[in-house]
């Protein structure tokens, strides 16, 4: 039972990365789902001393808050001028020192583990479960990623069409009266809920590893946008599935070994694919050249 | 006169009264007014950096103008949204997204689809026959990237006709591409002025001006002038609107002119 849930758990967070991974990876704002997985933590921290639990709803909330503030900062910072890498990585780093510094400041009222932040701890999953009025749910992680995952699918399969021209055609998109921003902070909210959902479980850096990995792979694979998206979260749940199984052989770190696999499949992608692989661009060289 | 919109039929297909647009401050659009009339192919020329995407964005509320109003048939951009097709830059969307030419010529139909509705066979036989008429229709299912500059552009093209618009605006639709996808695109566009509609082209061929345009916009930052071709594309306007930079060359014996 145990490994049932800390599998379903990989699961879920590769799939929720894997979707909206096609989209960040796209739109060409893989670093700022990097961003956001880290600067989610200052909420995080603030939701723990305010609300004096572990409540998922507040957290959740809170760290949505802070995921959205992130790329709203950015943002500023790139339209007063600054390069968008620079401004990344200026909001990013002091929104999580933040984080960091509130968990220090109290740390005998947060039981948080910064170790478990960036790395996280998907063993502990099954053990960290919701009570709802005295009845044992299930672990507190899949609900939270539950919810998440139901949250993107909803809105995916609402409104797919303008998330795609958004990632597109922005203008386009915008000239035939499609609320561009507000489709791109829903985005941003999924990734900041995505991020918090997941980081207990599996810390801040395999969320950064899933949002891209999967989806850069399937980027290689394929020329139609719905089927990268489907690979995409096969590759995600293969990784999920097959690292935590090399994990257990290996007696590693599970997380280390799901991004480990997502890495390995990325590899096999980048020589293999048919059209952007390197075996077939070597080939079609010697074909030319043999011509 | 907003309100009467549909017992004015003949009101213009766009009205822009002194709109200036700023970036950071700095007016690259100084109070512009102009009108366009209907059913006429319309060329917007200038320099390098006149304005002329500017212009065009700001109109169809993409950049904020910091002054100014534009009003199309009689009526606010928002309302008579579905009424407008834009065909941008071609270099303003990667083209290495994973999609292919029937789909992007789909995403004309957006507009009219609302927000919940997904394109369906209709939508699709209507992009299939739109890219026919460029002459498309066997690179439908090729990957975008895999398509050379005038197919872009004319994938572009069908993705604009596909939303049966009554007034366009085309940035640059025959930048890079060769004799025979400019005559193409020139029959496509008599093909909608004789059903009445009106168009907007940015233009930087000056040579062929006259042949292909009824009314030209002569920008630089500032409205040169509108009018006629035959009244308004004169050397004296067109020196005004590119400064020095203007060229006569002698040709055949007839007038031609040279852009820098
Ligand atoms: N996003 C932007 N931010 C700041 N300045 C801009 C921006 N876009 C354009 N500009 C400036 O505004 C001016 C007008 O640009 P615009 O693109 O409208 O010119 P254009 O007439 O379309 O030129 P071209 O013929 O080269 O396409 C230029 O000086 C340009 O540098
Ligand atoms: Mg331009």
């Amino acid at each position: 039972m145990m490994d049932f849930w800390i599998i379903l758990t990989a699961v879920l967070v590769a799939s929720a990365c894997s979707i909206l991974g096609c989209f960040l990876i796209l739109r060409r704002m893989a670093l700022v789902g990097d961003a956001i997985s880290h600067a989610v933590l200052p909420g995080i921290a603030i939701a723990f001393l305010m609300s004096g639990t572990r409540d998922s709803m507040w957290m959740l909330l809170g760290a949505t808050a802070f995921g959205l503030l992130t790329v709203f900062l950015i943002q500023t910072l790139q339209t007063s001028g600054l390069q968008s890498d620079a401004s990344i990585g200026i909001v990013f780093t002091a929104l999580f020192a933040v984080g960091v510094l509130l968990i220090s400041l109290n740390a005998q009222h947060i039981d948080l583990d910064l170790d478990c932040v960036l790395f996280g701890e998907i063993a502990y999953v099954p053990w960290d479960t919701w009570t709802l009025g005295g009845a044992d749910m299930g672990p507190r992680a899949v609900w939270m990623l539950g919810i998440t995952l139901t949250v993107i699918l909803l809105l995916m399969g609402l409104f797919y069409k303008q998330f795609k021209i958004c990632a597109f055609d922005p203008a386009m998109a915008a000239a035939c009266g499609i609320p561009v921003l507000l489709f791109h902070y829903l985005l941003m909210g999924m990734v900041s809920m995505t991020a918090v959902s997941s980081f207990e479980s599996v810390g801040a850096i395999l969320v950064v590893g899933m949002l891209i990995i999967p989806a850069a792979t399937a980027y290689l694979l394929t020329n139609r946008l719905g089927v990268m998206i489907g690979l995409s979260v096969a590759a995600g749940i293969v990784s999920a599935i097959s690292g935590y199984l090399i994990s257990y052989l290996l007696d590693a770190s599970i997380a280390g070994c799901i991004v480990s696999v997502a890495g390995i499949l990325f590899i096999l992608a980048l020589l293999l694919s048919p059209s952007h692989g390197l075996i077939a661009k070597f080939a079609r060289r010697r074909e030319a050249q043999a011509a | 006169m907003n309100k009467q919109s549909e017992q004015h039929p003949s009101a213009a297909p766009l009205k822009v009264s002194g709109i200036t647009v700023a970036y950071q401050k700095k007016a690259v659009v100084e109070n512009v007014s102009f009108t366009l009339p209907e059913g006429r192919l319309v060329a917007l020329i200038g320099p390098n950096g006149a304005g002329k995407s500017t212009l065009l964005k700001a109109t169809l509320g993409l950049v904020p103008s910091i002054a100014g109003e534009v009003s199309i048939y009689g009526d606010t951009y928002k309302k008579m949204r579905s009424r407008v097709g834009y065909v941008p830059q071609r270099e303003s969307v990667d083209w290495d997204f994973p999609t292919d030419a029937l789909d992007v010529v789909m995403m004309g139909r957006y507009g009219h689809l609302g927000w919940i509705k997904r394109p369906g066979r209709r939508e699709k036989e209507l992009a299939m026959s739109t890219l026919e008429k460029v002459g498309m229709a066997d690179f439908a299912q090729r990957q975008i990237s895999q398509l050379s500059g005038g197919q872009q552009q004319r994938v572009f093209l069908a993705r604009a006709l596909v939303q049966e618009a009554d007034l366009y605006f085309m940035d640059e639709p025959f930048a890079g591409v060769d004799a025979a996808t400019e005559k193409a695109i020139i029959a496509l566009l008599g093909e909608l002025k004789a059903a009445g509609k009106t168009v907007l082209v940015v233009h930087h061929d000056l040579s062929t001006v006259e042949e292909y345009f009824d009314h030209v916009l002569l920008l630089n930052k500032k409205l040169i002038a509108a009018g006629p071709t035959e009244t308004t594309f004169t050397p004296e306007l067109l020196h005004e609107t590119y400064g020095g930079k203007l060229a006569i060359v002698s040709s055949n014996g007839r007038e031609a002119l040279v852009g820098e």
